[in-house]
């Protein structure tokens, strides 16, 4: 049993059958990878995770718990936190207050109504969020408004945000979209730390394969709504499947 | 106190301006040409101070969830109605009215929010409007058992008041604080001045304070924190497992409670309610305010609150006969012309001033005469020599 548990899930939009019948598990404290063409349904598959979506028919089911029909907050309180295609931060508000704000809603859960106290009373979030600050090596930036962070640094805040709720599943939409090749292998090193460190799952929507390669250690590959494969990513590489649906892709584009 | 050094400061300087009013706002000596921008008697010091209380209160929805009500005069209308029935019932003591119209006004804006927070944005607005006209409408016509209808609610004579004794022969009910009342006022001479020290004005000053005091708390609380988050990025809010729904549930109710405690402080200062106090224009005046003086800052609101009320009872003062005195050393042509053209814009023409002056903040100020302080602070700043500081600017502008 692995810590996700995804089955026969669907979901269709009007006419288009966004997804067929999804299979998946992600092993607990793994890096599981699910890569497709444009369209293959990953994005559905995501949302369908985290409660922005309701599928159709099948279930998911996250450490023996269904999650559907929960909103995004039970589910994210349920321990998945999850990484934006574009950094959603708190853009009004300082780094610092970014990194606090997560730390707050794991220990006072979904709302809580602390009008009183003041936040540099509040010592134990303060040098919760500092530490993480520290770990994502944003200290320097403490004070500085989130939202004119480079966008690198954005990515770093965001996931050092769903880190500090110390989630037990990690999802990131295709984390490194958009992102410089420098800011790209940041990104990556940085994953790999932390899967490395922390007792955590990691499951990553990907386009670039750089990416997926030098992360995952499981892929499933998504190809119009139905995965069409999963195996390890040496084993991908040379399947002729995937090769399939990545080449019939490419020649549409062209 | 739970405040940090430049908050406390900031509150310091709040209380000696309240407390020192009646001489600030009565710069000029009596009967001079400028006595008329005098704003130093009882009736518009209570409104300065009382619709400070309003603003502040609608700056924590407004300033730090972005959610903008269009419907806020109706909780200041129902706040006054239940301290109007608390004179008329239990004691002419201004006290329990008080404290019960913020109660009713609370418990009002826990439903009209309950209801209109399920959508955001225009049709939130949009929502709040519609309940206040339907409570205006209603106070005006199907609830007249309950608001007095078209002529209102004033204490009288033979109401029951079961905590009071009776009145004496030709005595009529007053509002007062344990037999302190309302509209008692100390009136010092010196020279040509006359100073008005009111006991209505230093109870609402008082109050205010408390009200400002309670709002820096609040914005400098975890609670003050996530409602600003609310309004930077909902979808991160809830991808953080925090649930926004509460948060704002929790700022429009307690911004309810702030105009429900002005429309009280409103009836303990001039003893008498009627419907048009909740119409939208009313509602639309606090949205004024706020911008004006700077929605998300601490002093802004108040700040707002006393521009505009200081207008709308200065400016519309002035008449024609007025403009014609200062003008007179004016060749006559001249005086005509110049008459003529300042002539729109005062008088019963205050609101197109304002109108300009509000178009030139929000274009020129979007943060509100805060804003426009900052500005100027920095110039002076500036021509200091440059400090170990390279911006003293480090948090957010309150």
């Amino acid at each position: 049993m692995g810590i996700l548990e995804v089955k026969n899930v669907g979901k269709r939009f009007g006419g288009l059958q966004a997804l067929g019948d999804v299979n998946l598990s992600v092993k607990e404290n793994s890096v599981h990878a699910i890569i497709g063409p444009n369209g293959a349904g990953k994005s559905t598959l995501l949302n369908c995770l985290v409660g922005k979506l309701i599928p159709d028919t099948g279930s998911v089911m996250f450490d023996g718990q269904s999650v559907l029909g929960r909103k995004p907050y039970e589910i994210n309180q349920m321990g998945i936190s999850r990484v934006f295609q574009t950094p959603e931060i708190f853009a009004d508000l300082s780094v610092m207050e970014n990194m606090m704000i997560p730390c707050f809603a794991k220990r006072d859960g979904a709302f809580q109504l602390n009008a009183i106290s003041s936040i540099p009373s509040q010592k134990d979030m303060i040098e919760r969020a500092e530490h993480m600050l520290e770990d994502m090596n944003m200290a320097d930036k403490r004070e500085m408004h989130a939202g004119s962070l480079s966008r690198g640094d954005k990515r770093r805040l965001e996931i050092g945000m769903c880190l500090s709720q110390e989630p037990r599943l990690l999802l990131l939409d295709e984390p490194t979209a958009g992102m410089a090749r420098a800011d790209t292998n940041n990104t990556i090193d940085l994953l790999k730390q932390i899967s490395e460190e922390r007792d955590i799952t990691i499951a990553i929507i990907e386009h670039d394969m750089h990416v997926v390669f030098s992360l995952a250690e499981r892929i499933t590959v998504l190809a119009q709504g139905t995965p069409l494969v999963e195996d390890t990513p040496d084993n991908i590489k040379g399947n002729p499947k995937v090769r399939e649906a990545y080449l019939g892709e490419t020649q549409e584009a062209a | 106190m739970g405040l940090n050094k430049r908050d406390v400061t900031l509150l310091v300087i709040v209380a000696i301006l309240c407390l020192f009013a009646p001489f600030i706002l009565n710069p000029f000596p009596e009967g001079s040409a400028m006595a008329q921008f005098n704003a130093g008697y009882p009736d518009l010091m209570q409104r300065l101070v009382i619709f400070g209380i309003f603003a502040i209160g609608f700056n924590i929805l407004f300033g730090l969830t972005g959610y903008l009500s269009f419907g806020h005069a109706a909780f200041l209308g129902v706040g006054s109605y239940a301290a109007i029935w608390m004179m008329k019932l239990l004691t002419m003591n201004v006290i329990p009215a008080i404290i019960i119209s913020v109660l009713v006004a609370g418990l009002f804006s826990l439903l009209v929010g309950w209801i209109s927070l399920r959508r955001s944005g225009i049709y939130f607005s949009i929502l709040t409007l519609a309940f206040a006209q339907m409570s205006y409408s209603l106070a005006y016509s199907v609830l007249t058992p309950i608001t007095g209808g078209e002529t209102g609610l004033q204490p009288k004579v033979n109401d029951p008041r079961i905590l009071d004794g009776a009145l004496a022969e030709g005595q009529t009910p007053r509002a007062n604080l344990f037999g302190l009342q309302m509209n008692q006022s100390y009136e010092m001479a010196v020279g040509d001045w006359v100073f008005t020290f009111n006991a209505g004005y230093y109870l609402a000053a008082i109050v205010m304070l408390i009200a400002f005091y309670i709002s820096i708390r609040i914005f400098r609380s975890p609670f003050g924190m996530m409602l600003r988050a609310v309004k930077s990025n909902q979808q991160r809010l809830n991808y953080t497992g925090l649930n926004a729904k509460p948060y704002t549930l929790a700022a429009f109710v307690i911004s309810g409670m702030y105009a429900g405690l002005a429309g009280g402080l409103l009836v303990a200062m001039d003893t008498q309610v009627g419907a048009e106090r909740m119409f939208w224009t009313a509602s639309g005046e606090v949205v004024l305010m706020t911008i004006l003086g700077g929605a998300g800052t601490l002093i802004g609101p108040v700040l707002g609150a006393g521009f505009i009320k200081y207008m709308e009872n200065i400016v519309s003062k002035i008449n024609k006969s007025i403009l014609e005195q200062w003008f007179a050393f004016m060749p006559d042509g001249i005086e005509d012309l110049l008459v003529t053209l300042v002539y729109p814009f005062i008088g019963k023409g205050w609101h197109l001033t304002l109108g300009i002056l509000f178009m030139l903040v929000v274009i020129f100020l979007p943060g509100g005469l805060v804003e426009g302080g900052q500005r100027v602070g920095r110039l002076f700043k500036r021509k200091k020599p440059a400090g170990d500081k390279p911006d003293g600017k480090t948090t957010p502008a309150e």
